[in-house]
């Protein structure tokens, strides 16, 4: 009676294996990409998991063989002979260093596309900010010079989202400030992220980043965005009620329409 | 030592003897029933969370009786999902899955198993219990203060759990007593593991050297070790936290904060250091829920395939690694918290590496399996489970361990789904297992196999449908946390939702049976033997509960922790009190 439960147990681990990977399978579950980085990421995601795949079907069927084909009473064990604990460590061993592996080379161009991405003259350079519960943008205007931020001059009732006070700051007075963010195709961006109460997450799942924006700290983000399109901003850091509704968004535009858009927005 | 005796014989009166007990198995018991009694609550803040994201405007019957403000008509609001969100995880974290494992069944069965009278500290292991229940009411507490439960999650970070009630409801009282509330937890965790670790090394019976430990013993032994040295330190982080909300500090709040258009008068402070905190707790903690797991899984694995286990010294050795390696990962947390890249390998390489004695582990189950005579009790259905959705939670583990991959998945639902499938699957089926084993030598009863195995399918079933459609709700993109799918990109997904909801909700009302199991099998279970699986270790040559003392004669040990095979004496076991002449073949 309670042998009885052993081969269905055995088909139901084959079963839940082969129907995780169908679910896997079933659709692009991941979103297209528009940034330049996110082909590297992509390809170590999908190493990744398919490293994961391999080892999760064997070890379920494995598994279920050996449930399968286990004893009935009455017979003898089997002694497991001791090179099988040498086996299992060099099978593990030799899991790890794959991962290891690609941790150190698909992994590591990965993050530093992410993180190390130069600087350079024809970078767009954007701050953006955090508050409860929306994300607001502002560009430096002709100067290239962000206007400093003065925190009790922080008003977006009157559109003053980022506390600028352009009567004395000459940085201040060109600077745009916008709850969209309006981005040109192909130029490398960075993004400083600012936090203006608690910790918020910034996310746009199609440039494949996401970053922390911290009160107190300036966090860059660096992607080049490679296909025109409009893409959502979500907070990706609990944040307090509005978290599930705080959002933005990013509209990648040609060149020549986001100098137009700058124009338009300039004071 | 008489003194303890007395008190079990019953000399003192029934309060002394069921409620401020010094007993060790009357402790293991009542944390045994205050996880159990947590395990419902925070299910039933899940089916809420699960009901309310599937289906936004579904009522839930009764809950406005219990916050008018929070669930106006029985539709929680967006705050309230926040607070049963850090509810859940915070009951579930602390007192089902430290708990459980650790403090229930360690309490129970390890002065059992070395051969020990009682444990070192006799009264601070109660105090520990008293404490641990003391946090809980506290915790519970703030579902009825004015302002409603916190909502910052069970990470808590600042400043959204420093500001106070600036930055939203729950966040003034409430948020301050789920700070006491875990700063007592804490206390009493170091407390119980000063207990065990005293226990374990001084305690031992004649024989009971190192090397002859019941692989639980090993495992409650780390897990009393990392808790000593990761909850002083998320002690600290709470207190600094306290003082911040309630005496001005600004340890973790930075200066200009605005929150709601109010400027604080903070300045100076981190909010990364409160992460760096909790998670060189949190990720110890981690291990903490699984390692009792792993010491129960090699234990019934081994003596339900009646083989010893596969490599006893390697698993040993696996346990420490992995204690050793759990306190340098936790910058894996905060991939994308805004700490340095350059610091992302440091953490990503040792979180691969703690996965090379958790695979050899998993290897050496199987192994231990070639070849047995497997019987397949709902106790070791429960262990192969574990198995099961081990490897899966764990893989999953490895892929989050890649800094890019995680910048990606970070705050998705495919890390609600890798924590979920370890802590809230594995560590739970290590904690079923060890109910279903133990329960005959805890109650003198069995527990009904055939409800224990209809428990066992069900669940096993339930926890896949319901998690691993999570892993693709996180590779498309559904941030954690949200109380509702309003947006046009995650509408699509709420079908997916349902379905897990309904999945979640079933495998909840499973539990049910095992909750009938239980109460029914108190008393109506069949009778059990004094060692009913043909077991080796010292808990299954203890006297009966109902005796004053453990053991009649203070046992001597002789033999190694799973001497299963045929023997020169007829069975196919070798108790580790049998005398010389007793030996495998």
């Amino acid at each position: 009676m309670r042998l009885s439960s052993g081969k269905p147990f055995a088909f139901l681990l084959a079963l839940l294996a082969l129907a995780s990977v169908a679910l896997f399978l079933s659709k692009q579950w991941l979103p297209v990409t528009a940034s330049q980085h996110a082909a590297i990421l992509d390809q170590q995601l999908h190493w990744t998991l398919l490293d994961s795949a391999v080892l999760f079907v064997s070890a379920q069927l494995l598994l279920a063989v050996l449930i399968w084909t286990s004893q009935i009473d009455g017979k003898n064990t089997r002694k497991t002979p001791p090179r099988a604990i040498t086996a299992s460590v060099w099978l593990a061993t030799a899991f790890i260093a794959l991962e290891i592996f690609t941790a150190a080379t698909l992994g590591r161009s990965a993050w530093a596309a992410m993180y190390t991405q130069d600087v350079n003259p024809d970078t767009v350079r954007v701050q953006a900010l955090g508050q409860q519960f929306a994300f607001y943008f502002r560009y430096p205007g002709a100067d290239g010079k962000f206007g400093p931020i003065h925190v009790s001059k922080i008003d977006p009732s009157i559109g003053n989202y980022f506390g600028l006070d352009p009567l004395h700051d000459a940085a201040a007075r060109d600077d745009i400030s916008s709850a969209t963010l309006v981005l040109p195709v192909g130029r490398p961006v960075e993004i400083m992220l600012l936090a203006q109460d608690v910790i918020h997450g910034f996310y746009i799942r199609e440039m494949r980043i996401q970053q922390d924006m911290v009160p107190g700290m300036e966090i860059p983000v660096r992607f080049t965005p490679t296909r025109i399109g409009k893409y959502e901003i979500a907070c990706s850091q609990l944040c307090g009620l509005g978290h599930y509704r705080m959002r933005a968004f990013l509209q990648v535009v040609p060149e020549q329409d986001f100098q137009a858009w700058l124009r338009t927005h300039a004071h | 030592m008489r003194t303890e005796v007395s008190i079990r014989a019953g000399t003192q009166g029934a309060f002394r003897r069921y409620v401020f007990s010094t007993d060790h198995k009357t402790i293991g018991i009542q944390y045994f029933i205050l996880s159990l009694f947590s395990v419902f609550v925070a299910m039933a803040l899940s089916w809420i969370m699960r009901v309310h994201v599937a289906w936004n405007s579904a009522r839930i019957p009764g809950l406005q009786h219990l916050s008018a403000a929070g669930a106006p008509g029985g539709v929680p609001t967006p705050e309230y999902y926040l607070s049963l969100l850090t509810l859940h995880g915070t009951i579930m974290i602390f007192f089902v899955l430290t708990v459980a494992p650790q403090s229930a069944f360690g309490n129970y069965f390890l002065p059992l198993q070395i051969g020990a009278e009682e444990t070192a500290f006799p009264v601070l292991n109660m105090l520990s219990f008293w404490m641990t229940a003391l946090a809980l009411v506290v915790l519970l507490a703030t579902l009825f203060v004015s302002d409603g439960p916190p909502q910052s999650g069970w990470t808590a970070y600042p400043p959204l759990s420093g500001v106070g009630i600036d930055a939203g409801t729950g966040l003034g009282r409430g948020q301050d007593l789920w700070l006491v509330a875990i700063g007592i937890f804490c206390v009493a965790s170091l407390i119980g593991s000063i207990n065990f670790i005293v226990t374990l090394m001084d305690m031992r019976c004649q024989g009971m050297s190192l090397m002859r430990l019941p692989l639980t013993c090993w495992a409650w032994f780390v897990t009393a070790v990392l808790t000593l040295l990761s909850f002083g330190v998320l002690l600290a982080a709470v207190i600094l936290l306290l003082l911040d909300r309630n005496a001005g500090t600004s340890f973790f709040l930075p200066s200009g904060l605005l929150v709601s258009g109010k400027l604080e008068e903070h300045a100076g402070g981190s909010p990364l250091l409160w992460q760096h905190l909790f998670w060189f707790f949190g990720h110890p903690e981690v291990y903490i829920a699984i390692l009792p797991g792993f010491g129960i899984v090699s234990h019934i694995v081994s003596c339900s395939s009646r083989k010893p286990i596969l490599g006893y010294k390697v698993v040993v050795g696996c346990m420490l690694a992995i204690g050793f390696l759990s306190f340098i990962v936790w910058g894996h947390h905060m991939f994308v918290s805004g700490m340095s890249p350059f610091s992302g390998f440091l953490f990503s390489i040792p979180t691969i590496v703690i996965s090379l004695p958790a695979t050899i582990t998993t290897l050496l189950w199987i192994g231990t399996l070639w070849g047995g005579k497997l019987q397949l009790t709902t106790a070791m259905m429960f262990c192969l489970g574990f198995i099961s959705t081990f490897v899966t939670g764990g893989l999953t583990g490895v892929m989050l361990a890649h800094p890019a991959v995680d910048a990606y998945l970070h705050a998705t639902y495919f890390v609600v789904a890798h924590l979920h499938m370890v802590m809230g699957v594995s560590a739970i089926f290590g904690i079923f297992a060890a109910t279903y084993f133990w329960f005959p030598k805890m109650f003198g009863r069995m527990l009904n196999e055939r409800l224990g195995l209809l428990h066992f399918w069900l669940t096993f079933i339930g926890v896949y449908c319901t998690f691993m459609p999570m892993h693709v709700l996180g590779m498309a993109g559904n941030p954690r946390r949200y109380a509702m799918l309003t947006d046009d990109f995650l509408l699509p997904l709420i079908p997916l939702h349902r379905f897990i909801t309904i999945a979640a909700l079933a495998t909840g009302a499973v539990q049910f049976i095992f909750l009938f199991n239980l109460v029914w099998s108190l008393f109506r279970g069949q009778s059990a033997s004094v060692n009913p699986w043909n077991g080796t270790s010292l808990e299954w040559v203890a006297c009966s509960r109902a005796s004053a003392c453990n053991f009649q004669e203070s046992p001597v040990v002789r033999h190694a922790a799973y001497d299963y095979g045929e023997t020169n004496a007829g069975r196919d076991f070798v108790l580790q009190s049998d005398p010389e002449s007793v030996q495998l073949r």
